[in-house]
């Protein structure tokens, strides 16, 4: 191809572009020099003003002086022959060298399928204002459809009649409750340690230091404990199953699965469900545990409090309830991570880069729903007075 | 050309006035055959005209915008989804790429289903999916991933996984794209004894002209431009005598 695109010549480098007006009322376009893409396209507007203005009966081509040309000759030739057509003028290439007019007819032997492109090229504003409308709504759907199909899949694991593998299970927890303990222990350590210092510096003022115990330890508990907790594993375990099942959806394994007659929602949603409803509640109290001795470890160092009455003042502070209720929503939220991942997983489209876009919907949609909960909880909390 | 009425028990699916569509891109319409059991019947045409969405469509993956899929006098496209389920466990599919779930190892593939759908233990399991992937030449490649193997013998594992249940119907996707002649040329042979050892009906969409004249008894033609089925019948028979002169020259390979 480059071979025949490229042909040697000792003529100009620049291209040489002319019409010239023949007695039998045709145009010649005459083509010299060098044609290059690196020297940029050449519109047919000269042509097709004189095709207006001239209206002959054929178009042919001059290309004696023609040295070398690639596709930028064949573009222009395109757009000549293009403009032939919409004026109803023939276009005689046997002027042009034998490789120019193959490669024109090869460029024209499949006509264009017009409903080809899809529907959704329209660039119009208020188009794209519909489309979106009409997709969030289609979204929104089948979020629905999925909590739906997913609450009667649950229902059948709770009576032992899904179909998963106890295995799976096995690994997911282990992959997402005792692999995780490294970075929540992390996260909640410096949290708590944070909470203390901000608390301290308010709290030296009256010279009630002992009160940080309180603070750091009903704050972790309560709500922070569980809110960060969530957060890092909408990080971890959201993206990882927006990933596991897009990519599935990619290399046609869902598609494996329910040709097989085995439910995907059963066979991989459930069990990541389950798992992080089993592991975030343990994953919560482990971190209250680390926020409260990131908040002693201020209070031993640099509050001269004892290691004692730093834990007597905490566990008079917190309750039984608190402690459940800290529990309870971060179950909740590791039952809204593990539905937004499969959810984005399960709706992820069939290329490489929409399962990176359903790894970060994932990310995105499990830490909004998790802030959304937390603030439906503390209404809730505060109204029943716990 | 085409058989109309009533739905004939002795077919093992009959495609009833299907028409697909993407949204309001028609794909295909008016398309209506039956495959008779035992057949080695083969879907071609050219690439994107379809042949790929309507195996999806054979095998329940999409529904058809208008007409019916039946198996044999049942209509499957009509069904609930539990009957649907049961109607699957009769059918093998092997994939474009094999599709093996990528975190077992072979083995726990083709095992998977006879766990699933049969009161066998754990060790006889494991000796069935020993033999059924000893069938398609991976003995000893038990505990490999998918991703240790070459994609040629991913297609045979797949091909294994396939008929871990014995199915009566067994669909391949384009089983020779991706394989050099010879592999190809074998998975063909496989094919034709799967069938003669097992009765089973098989349905190919596939564009090789090797393997068409090969193994297939019986064809559809899928026609790009016209949207619809233009010929059918036996493969040799339509090189030379089809009518309509696209399906002569694709079989010829002319251009």
């Amino acid at each position: 191809m480059a071979a025949m695109l490229a042909r040697m010549s000792s003529q100009s480098t620049t291209p040489v572009y002319g019409l010239d007006r023949r007695v039998d009322e045709s145009i010649v376009v005459r083509l010299g020099g060098s044609w290059a893409l690196a020297q940029g396209l050449r519109g047919a507007d000269l042509l097709e003003t004189a095709l207006v203005d001239e209206r002959p009966v054929a178009i042919r081509f001059d290309t004696d002086d023609l040295g070398d040309w690639d596709s930028s000759l064949l573009t222009h030739l395109v757009a000549v022959s293009a403009l032939g057509k919409e004026y109803g003028v023939d276009v005689d290439t046997s002027g042009l060298p034998l490789g120019l007019q193959r490669l024109l007819s090869l460029s024209q032997a499949v006509p264009a399928r017009p409903d080809a492109r899809t529907a959704t090229t329209g660039s119009d504003f208020i188009d794209r204002v519909g489309e979106t409308a009409l997709q969030t709504h289609r979204v929104a759907w089948e979020g629905v459809d999925f909590v739906g199909d997913l609450t009667i899949a649950l229902g059948r694991a709770l009576l032992g009649r899904a179909r998963f593998r106890g295995s799976d299970l096995a690994l997911l927890v282990e992959q997402n409750g005792f692999e995780a303990l490294p970075i929540v222990t992390l996260v909640t350590f410096l949290l708590g340690l944070i909470l203390a210092f901000v608390g301290a510096v308010q709290l030296q003022t009256f010279g009630a230091t002992i009160y940080v115990a309180d603070l750091v330890g009903v704050a972790m508990v309560r709500d922070m404990g569980a809110l960060i907790t969530g957060i890092v594993m909408a990080g971890r375990s959201g993206a990882a199953f927006a990933a596991q099942l897009g990519s599935m959806k990619v290399t046609q394994e869902t598609d494996a699965l329910t040709t097989m007659a085995i439910s995907p929602m059963e066979f991989l949603v459930v069990p990541r469900v389950l798992a992080l409803c089993l592991m975030m509640p343990l994953l919560t109290l482990y971190g209250d545990a680390m926020g409260v001795l990131g908040g002693g470890f201020v209070g031993l160092t640099m509050l001269d409090l004892s290691a004692m009455e730093y834990l007597r003042q905490t566990s008079t502070a917190v309750s039984l309830t608190d402690v459940a209720g800290g529990v309870l929503k971060g179950t909740v939220y590791g039952i809204l991570i593990a539905i937004s991942g499969c959810l984005r997983g399960m709706q992820s489209g069939k290329s490489s880069s929409a399962v990176g876009d359903a790894a970060t919907s994932a990310v995105v949609t499990g830490i909004v729903s998790i802030i959304i909960a937390c603030g439906m909880f503390a209404f809730v909390f505060y109204t029943l007075g716990i | 050309m085409l058989s109309s009425g009533p739905v004939q028990d002795t077919a093992a699916i009959t495609v009833r006035d299907v028409t697909m569509a993407y949204g309001d891109f028609v794909l295909q319409r008016d398309l209506d055959f039956s495959i008779a059991k035992g057949d080695i019947f083969v879907i071609m045409g050219g690439s994107g005209c379809g042949k790929s969405t309507l195996l999806r469509h054979l095998v329940g993956l999409n529904t058809p915008a208008r007409g019916e899929v039946y198996y044999g006098p049942e209509s499957f496209t009509a069904a609930e989804p539990a009957r649907r389920r049961e109607i699957l466990r009769r059918v093998g599919v092997l994939y474009q790429s094999g599709a093996l779930w990528s975190s077992m190892t072979l083995a726990e593939n083709v095992a998977l289903p006879l766990g699933e759908f049969t009161d066998l233990s754990p060790k006889e399991i494991r000796e069935v999916a020993s033999l059924k992937l000893a069938l398609v030449g991976l003995s000893g490649f038990e505990d490999y991933h998918p991703s240790d193997i070459s994609g040629g013998m991913q297609k045979r594992a797949g091909l294994a996984r396939a008929m871990a249940l014995d199915p009566e119907i067994l669909f391949f996707d384009e089983p020779g794209a991706g394989l050099d002649p010879v592999s190809s040329g074998l998975l063909d042979n496989l094919i034709l004894e799967l069938r003669d050892s097992l009765g089973a009906t098989v349905v190919i969409v596939t564009h090789e002209l090797a393997s068409i004249f090969a193994i297939g008894t019986n064809s559809v033609f899928l026609d790009a431009e016209s949207r619809t089925i233009i010929a059918s019948g036996s493969p040799s028979e339509l090189r030379d005598h089809s009518e309509h002169e696209r399906v002569r020259r694709f079989l010829r390979r002319e251009t």
